[in-house]
């Protein structure tokens, strides 16, 4: 019945909004910060461990939907190890793809990622899938303002 | 009950009934955010614009006087929709979140003082929260907010106690967009008069789904939107007692508000002209008197009575799925099915079910503090108007199932 919907949530997708990977509070994070999607009332907490420009470790808490959680997730895992110029990197493709801005259809150098590409046919919810990202980037500006994405 | 309401033969009323949805006829539950449009009111904006189109209260041309004599006709028409003495108390504004900033701005500014108090409910919506705050900032008077319990219904022992001689004005929801819930308004009134202070009713949601008299309810102001009221968006109502309108001031300055001006001073525009400042939405007002001719011809009691019907069935069949809670479980309430699934986000619910061609609001309802007070972040909410059927509560709740399975 739901067919139609199997780009947007793939099985990946559902496995890591039942099992979020890094969903906990990180006590020694170099930097914390919560965002927020005012739209749908989602709310995320990253922590992020930031040493020598790499990050080492990111987490986070909150409630939001399976695209939003899997999102989070899918992003803790791909972004550790990697420095704070290739994470906005990383970003920047992952948001040109979500938004349709970049209409490939080969999703290779997003690895993991890919399985939200799907998203860019669902305007309403790329907001889902970019409020984690949105809240690194500003985590790693050291921006403490709540972010929002509006 | 339903051999007498022939919701087939209104459905064919309603021409956007027809389309379909990735393939599968449109479900519309999304009510409580905007209703659809009869045809009757869609024939009247085409006609207004194809033959009787001007400005109004301007020209001493024929087409002029045409438009006024609708515009005035549809303000004639609301005004015994909701049996209020006069058209002088029928000011047109863009919707009830105008109306509100309209009484904030004006009875507010001009009548409070810092240390005097405003009362709220907990469960209002936005539009009957932020105007108030911005007028407590401009004012120094303060904003109190009376609880509600679990089922969502305002405590009225609560409520009471916190009416006290400081309490300058009271603005309650009719019926809460975002539970359900219809509050005893009438006795709000009654227990808030008896302490000398005035009411507002912010009635968006209850004028669509049941009869509204405002001289029985005896508040002082009633607000309502067009769009949620079959009617065109942007045009909406602010019923006010015509002794408190003559001595309010002003809010928005402009033409049509005003009977002479010279540089050193204005005289204001009799009511309800000196609150309609500017060229008003002509036709969309007109639409507004067609919609409400078209909910007459079906009756106010019966669309309340086959409402209350379709919640019964759709509340019985909800409570069947254990997974699901029903967020509102006010003894009186409206047609409206707020709920959460276990483990499953509104969002996800609200796309999944589009899948089905059927269209809900999921979010916040632009009442983040009951949503806080329910200790969820969203709810999905189904909000049934007289055109929706049983059928369709069944492929609702099928619909409801199949994600709680897809999910697993």
């Amino acid at each position: 019945m739901f067919d139609e919907l199997r780009d947007l949530y793939q099985e990946v997708v559902f496995d890591h909004n039942r099992n979020p990977r890094n969903f906990r509070v990180m006590e020694d994070a170099t930097r914390k910060i919560d965002g927020f999607n005012p739209l749908c009332g989602d709310r995320i907490t990253l922590y992020v461990k930031v040493h020598d420009n790499v990050i080492e470790d990111v987490s986070f808490q909150g409630s939001g939907c399976a695209i939003s959680t899997a999102s989070a997730s899918l992003m803790t895992e791909i972004v550790r190890g990697h420095t704070e110029e290739e994470t906005h990197e990383i970003f920047e493709l992952f948001h040109r793809i979500v938004t349709g801005e970049d209409s490939r259809t080969n999703f290779d150098e997003l690895g993991k990622l890919a399985v939200l590409a799907g998203v860019r046919a669902y305007p309403a919810r790329v907001k889902c899938a970019t409020l984690a990202w949105h809240s690194l980037e500003a985590a790693l500006k050291e921006d403490a303002e709540t972010v929002s994405t509006e | 009950m339903i051999a007498t309401f022939d919701v087939a033969r209104i459905r064919q009323d309603f021409p956007i009934l027809g389309e379909t949805i990735h393939g599968k006829p449109l479900i519309y539950l999304d009510n409580a955010a905007s209703t659809q449009k009869p045809k009757a009111v869609l024939d009247t904006l085409l006609h207004v614009y194809e033959h009787d189109y001007a400005n109004v209260h301007r020209g001493v041309h024929t087409l002029s006087q045409r438009a006024t004599d609708l515009f005035e006709g549809a303000r004639e028409k609301i005004r015994a929709f909701i049996n209020a003495r006069d058209i002088k108390e029928i000011i047109f504004v863009r919707g009830t979140t105008e109306a509100v900033n309209l009484v904030a701005q004006s009875y507010g500014r001009s009548s409070l003082q810092a240390g005097d108090e405003i009362l709220i409910t907990a469960m209002e919506h936005h539009s009957n929260i932020v105007p108030w705050q911005m007028l407590c900032q401009q004012t120094g008077a303060v904003l109190k907010v009376a609880p509600i319990n679990l089922a969502g219904e305002i405590i009225m022992e609560e409520f009471e106690a916190l009416l006290t001689e400081r309490t300058k004005l009271v603005s309650v929801v009719h019926m809460s967009n975002a539970l359900g819930t219809i509050n005893p308004v009438k006795r709000i009134v009654e227990i808030a008069h008896a302490k000398g202070v005035p009411v507002m009713l912010d009635g968006a949601q209850a004028i669509p789904h049941m009869p509204v008299d405002v001289q029985a309810l005896d508040c002082d102001f009633y607000a309502f939107s067009g769009h949620k009221l079959c009617g065109p968006s942007g045009i909406g109502v602010l019923y006010g007692k015509e002794a408190l309108l003559k001595a309010m001031p002003p809010w928005q300055g402009g033409g049509d508000m005003i009977r002479m001006v010279t540089f050193a001073k204005s005289e204001y525009n009799t009511l309800p002209y000196k609150f309609e400042a500017g060229t008003p939405a002509i036709a969309e007002a007109i639409g507004l008197g067609a919609a409400v001719d078209y909910l007459q011809t079906i009756g106010m009691d019966k669309v309340a009575a086959y409402e209350q019907l379709l919640l019964d069935y759709a509340t019985q069949k909800a409570l069947e799925i254990p997974a699901l809670k029903i967020i509102g479980i006010a003894n009186d309430k409206g047609a409206i099915l707020s709920f959460t699934l276990h483990h499953i986000h509104p969002h996800d619910i609200g796309t999944m079910l589009d899948q089905l061609g059927i269209a809900v609001r999921a979010g916040h309802h632009c009442a983040m503090p009951v949503m806080d007070f329910f200790g969820v972040p969203a709810t999905a909410r189904a909000s049934f108007s007289f055109y929706n059927t049983v059928e369709e509560v069944d492929v609702l709740i099928d619909g409801i199932k199949q994600i709680i399975e897809v999910f697993g």
